[in-house]
């Protein structure tokens, strides 16, 4: 694997807010001084309050390498203390601390096969990957299931149907698809030999879908896992 | 450093002085964070093994292991992710013992660690002696779930988590330091929490 590019603290200008979906933002910044980053790497963003304090935490990139400006998606948790300024405070024309890109490992090369599986807003890094693959004419190389509990509260959802990703809804139905878990009958149709498999999503998600895929007779030496806390089960 | 952000006030200063600087308390949660998938792996076959720069190399199977003076740790640990969790208890092995029974030559400065899935890990030797490091199977007094690596992993709970390689089943005392699977992707070779050392540069 190519090293993966790496950046370090800089500022980025807020260009754009949007809210598509409840309890969540989009933001586009205009990062200075920007490294391109891989799809599937993230950024750390820093909050720095009056007295010095500061808080940081990392956000999956939802653009594409040759977008000009950097998408983060941003789910707002109701106790998160950088979700919830993000969410509710920031407006274009801000001034963000941030790093990145960063992460050599989650990162799809833009050239190999590879089976995307996500859950909710485990999806981020995967349309980072699907824009760079339609802007490159690779669209061929993704296959994509992912998986929520309603279409509402899927990000890009719109994005990620017209690409023919699969859509499992845990609680609606889909089309014919009854409402339900994603099961592994439907992942072995989408996975091929050579692919990797990239999962993405909460804890027990990640943990599922892992399982899912081995199942479906993918070898655990071509998955890889990228979880978000918090795992909502105690130790 | 640049000024503050606009209208970002943050949570309350009366800080837990057990965190770290950037770090918040997750309560009674315990995240996992992995890069690859769990893998199931029977006590029965498992084994740690302490090889590189050592005069005896030894493996240890899980009744040897366990046969061994027992250790714990009481306190707290700080995930990278910036969640630390407080009042921790693990119980297993003193590194310190492992390393007493295959006596790390004069050469031997940093050691990097294998877990079963591949993952590694490499720290300064200095930090995983002295009562610093352990090997365990046990939290809260019950078998170390999978999820958190068990049957058995690494604890060095100084230091950012990633470095406490989960199903850990091999150290290798080095001469020179070689980055580890997060430390070639940016991560600190070190990670020390009360400096913030969480990526290569910090």
């Amino acid at each position: 694997m190519t090293k993966a590019p790496a950046g370090g603290w800089t500022t980025a200008t807020v260009s754009g807010v949007r809210r598509p979906i409840q309890r969540s933002v989009q933001l586009r910044l205009d990062v200075h001084d920007r490294i391109d980053h891989l799809p599937g790497q993230h950024y750390v963003v820093r909050l720095t309050a009056e007295d010095g304090y500061t808080a940081q935490r990392s956000y999956s990139v939802a653009s594409a390498p040759g977008d000009p400006l950097v998408e983060l998606f941003v789910e707002r948790l109701d106790d998160g203390e950088v979700s919830t300024y993000l969410a509710d405070v920031v407006e274009p024309g801000d001034e963000l601390e941030v790093r990145g890109p960063i992460g050599g490992w989650f990162v799809w090369d833009g050239g190999t096969p590879a089976l995307l599986v996500a859950g909710g807003s485990g999806v981020v890094p995967f349309v980072s990957m699907l824009r760079h693959a339609r802007a490159t004419g690779q669209e061929d190389l993704l296959r994509i299931a992912v998986s929520s509990r309603t279409l509402a509260g899927l990000p890009y959802a719109d994005e990620l149907a017209d690409a023919g990703a699969l859509i499992a809804l845990t609680r609606e139905q889909h089309g014919i698809r009854p409402a339900g878990r994603l099961a592994a009958h439907e992942l072995v149709p989408l996975w091929e030999p050579g692919q990797t498999a990239y999962v993405c999503g909460s804890a027990s998600f990640a943990e599922a879908a892992t399982q899912l895929l081995e199942t479906a007779g993918v070898p655990a030496s071509s998955i890889r896992v990228e979880r978000f806390g918090p795992s909502g089960s105690p130790a | 450093m640049p000024g503050p952000t606009r209208g970002f006030l943050g949570r309350r200063r009366d800080r837990d002085p057990r965190l770290p600087p950037g770090q918040y308390d997750v309560g009674t949660d315990w995240p996992v964070l992995t890069a690859e998938p769990t893998p199931r792996i029977a006590p029965e076959t498992w084994s740690i093994t302490v090889d590189g720069e050592v005069e005896s190399p030894t493996t240890w199977d899980w009744d040897q292991a366990h046969a061994l003076p027992r250790s714990e740790y009481r306190g707290d640990i700080h995930c990278v992710t910036t969640w630390s969790k407080f009042g921790t208890w693990f119980a297993g092995v003193s590194v310190d013992s492992l390393l007493a029974a295959a006596r790390p030559t004069a050469d031997a400065r940093f050691v990097m660690a294998t877990s079963k899935t591949g993952y590694t890990t490499n720290l300064p030797l200095e930090h995983v002696t002295g009562g610093q490091a352990w090997v365990v199977w046990e939290y809260d007094g019950k078998p170390l779930p999978i999820e958190h690596g068990g049957p058995v992993r690494l604890l060095v709970p100084h230091l950012y988590f990633w470095k406490s390689a989960k199903w850990v089943t091999r150290l290798t005392l080095l001469q020179r330091d070689q980055p580890g699977f997060w430390e070639q992707n940016g991560y600190h070779d070190l990670g020390d929490p009360w400096r913030q050392q969480r990526y290569q540069g910090d």
